[in-house]
């Protein structure tokens, strides 16, 4: 791992959405959306934010980039906090941190044309002006490999990947240290999702990116990532380099995860870990271990006790009681 | 996908999936096909077309009626009162002798006027109101009470209301009916705006540093424009039928000035024996409102998102 300062720091993120109800409207109760994450991306890394629908991984995202206010916590870029700036003074920042999002379709205002969509950021933050604008522009559609001729053209005439690269450039435009792509292909077809995905991984080599790649999809994860958060529920259960992960998970929903994962080999012998239950409602998290109500290792402690994130191995933290019981850890099938 | 649209770059060859270079994008995008002829536009848009068509006719009738054979329409004939319809008297003559068709030619004007003006005021208006409402927080719960509260009083009853405040004249009936038509349009408006501000491009303007009067003008009003212009034909309708019932009953426009409404009540007594007087006009305001409600039925199947790919 680099030891450089990261670019991007949250230190302990929580995002909880009042519940209105009632006559007069009063909060009734809360979403614990994001409840205490703590991870950091380094210049030109990616760090991927894995987990199921409604875990809180787009949250954070929103969070990171101000779209709304996070609840608790701390944000900081390049080693100033940004969570609590008020919005004249993080309106420059804004440059530094932009966001692909998962539709192609809606991220893409339906009555402007591409030129203007790309130029959006360039004439906010006054990178250029008059005729430059168009030679800016025309420059990011070639970086994202799109023709120049379809400036003049509005989104609807694109393709889905086409538009999705659209939403790249406009990404670039400002010149940011940080994209967030929030599920950035999963509204993508198989191909075109990998020419996304390598796309953005060029354009890091080329660019010194650093990306935030937030997905449920560990296969193509695993093609572009440097790290993986896996998280659950609001929190971070693991989080680890890459091929640490993917070849020793340490938390029993990283495992869980990881055995979903499809093999393109029918002859694989696989030892499917098969969830029971549902998630639970973020309205009235499990006490203890988030995870205990669906770990198939569960025991007393974890329905009582909250287990911290702690370092396991190296480059690598998970948040499990069974990594203090080694022996514990070794049984097959605890349930 | 429309038949304009892009091909995609060529799928990546299983072995080896790799950004696909610029070149082998077509250099040159197919030219965008001519298109708004009439009749490819009667084929695509029968509802608009018909409607427009219709209303384009009788605002024609309403600028020109000083050149269609019509006389004086307030002009008093007592001794010609209530003829039966002939080639002097095409509509035949009220019970003052006035031609009727003179005054339902007339009359168009009064009913056009009204029904564009309160389409465009209250548009105006409302989508001002929804703007605020849906931007600003703490105005939205106050501004909603208070339309809710104009909302649950039935349009005509507050129109009449208003009007029993004034004098009656046209200005008044455009202000009155507009009040009453205000709320509609600013909760349309704030509905729209408040799905618009979770659409994931004003998100990414936010994230591109856009400030919120201009996310306001690029981004939000643009996208309302098409369903408020769809809430505007349909409340020029029926303002037209709200301002006809104001004449109808007295609260209107005041009685020297012909209007549709007035003309109905003029040959209300004589309904019975010389129909005619109220037939005629009564035909004219239906035609009118079927002109408007088909150009609005038409603009909404046209302006439906959900339609735009149709080609």
């Amino acid at each position: 791992m680099t030891r450089t300062p990261p670019l991007l720091e949250v230190n302990a993120l929580k995002k909880h959405f009042p519940l209105r109800g009632g006559l007069l409207g009063g909060v009734t109760g809360q979403v614990y959306a994001v409840d205490g994450v703590t991870f950091s991306i380094a210049k030109g890394e990616t760090l991927s934010l894995v987990g199921e629908s409604g875990c809180g991984k787009s949250t954070v995202g929103k969070a990171i980039l101000r779209l709304i206010d996070p609840t608790d916590g701390e944000v900081w870029l390049d080693g100033a906090r940004i969570d609590n700036l008020p919005a004249s003074q993080l309106r420059p920042l804004r440059r530094r941190i932009q966001v692909v999002f998962q539709d192609p379709f809606s991220s893409l205002n339906p009555r402007m044309r591409v030129r203007d969509i790309i130029a959006e950021p360039l004439r906010n933050f006054g990178l250029a002006d008059g005729g430059e604008v168009d030679d800016r522009v025309a420059t990011l559609m070639d970086t994202v490999r799109l023709p120049r001729d379809a400036m003049r053209r509005f989104p609807h005439e694109f393709s889905g990947g086409q538009r999705q690269r659209i939403g790249i450039a406009r990404a670039l435009a400002p010149g940011a240290d940080l994209i967030i792509c929030d599920e950035a292909v999963s509204a993508l077809d198989v191909s075109v999702k990998a020419q996304i995905v390598n796309l953005l991984s060029d354009l890091q080599d080329e660019l010194g990116l650093a990306l935030l790649f937030i997905s449920h999809d560990l296969a193509i994860v695993e093609h572009l990532t440097h790290r993986v958060a896996v998280m659950y529920l609001g929190k971070i259960v693991e989080i680890a380099e890459r091929r640490t992960l993917f070849a020793n998970p340490r938390h029993p929903y990283t495992r869980a995860l990881l055995s979903a994962v499809p093999v393109p080999d029918p002859t694989a012998r696989r030892d499917r870990i098969i969830l029971t239950g549902d998630v639970p409602s973020p309205i009235s998290p499990p006490p203890g271990c988030r995870f205990h109500t669906r770990c198939p290792y569960v025991f007393d402690r974890c329905r009582t006790e909250e287990p911290l994130l702690r370092e396991v191995g190296e480059g690598q933290k998970a948040a499990c009681h069974l990594d203090e019981l080694p022996a514990l850890r070794m049984l097959p099938q605890a349930a | 996908m429309s038949a304009t649209a892009l091909p995609d770059a060529p799928v990546a060859t299983a072995s080896a999936p790799h950004v696909t270079p610029a070149s082998a994008m077509p250099d040159v995008l197919p030219a965008v096909r001519p298109r708004g002829r009439i009749l490819t536009f009667m084929r695509r848009y029968p509802t608009i077309f018909a409607g427009g068509l219709l209303l384009a006719v009788i605002l024609f009738i309403a600028m020109a009626a000083p050149l269609l054979g019509t006389t004086d329409p307030t002009a008093l004939a007592p001794a010609k009162r209530t003829r039966e319809p002939s080639m002097l008297y095409w509509f035949g003559t009220d019970m003052l002798g006035r031609d009727v068709y003179s005054r339902v030619l007339y009359g168009a004007r009064v009913s056009l006027i009204v029904g564009f003006s309160v389409a465009l005021l209250a548009s105006v208006i409302g989508m001002v109101i929804g703007l605020v409402s849906g931007f600003v927080r703490w105005a939205d719960s106050v501004i909603m009470r208070v339309m809710d509260g104009l909302m649950s009083i039935p349009p005509i009853l507050l129109a009449i209301a208003l009007m029993a405040l004034t004098r009656g004249s046209v200005g008044n009936v455009v202000t009155a009916i507009t009040i009453a038509e205000i709320p509609r349009v600013s909760r349309l408006v704030r509905g729209v705006v408040l799905s618009l501000r979770e659409q994931p491009y004003v998100e990414a303007a936010v994230a591109s540093g856009t400030r919120v009067p201009l996310i306001i003008w690029r981004h939000i009003v643009p996208n309302t424009l098409a369903p408020i212009t769809v809430q505007a034909t349909y409340i020029c309708a029926s303002a037209m039928i709200t301002e006809a019932i104001l004449s109808f009953i007295g609260a209107g426009t005041p009685p020297i000035i012909p209007s549709w409404g007035n003309i109905m009540a003029e040959g209300r007594a004589l309904w019975q024996v010389k129909p005619y007087i109220v037939f005629f006009p009564a035909v004219f305001l239906s035609l009118t409102v079927l002109a408007v409600n088909l150009l609005g039925d038409g603009l909404r199947d046209a302006l439906d998102p959900r339609m735009a790919k149709r080609v």
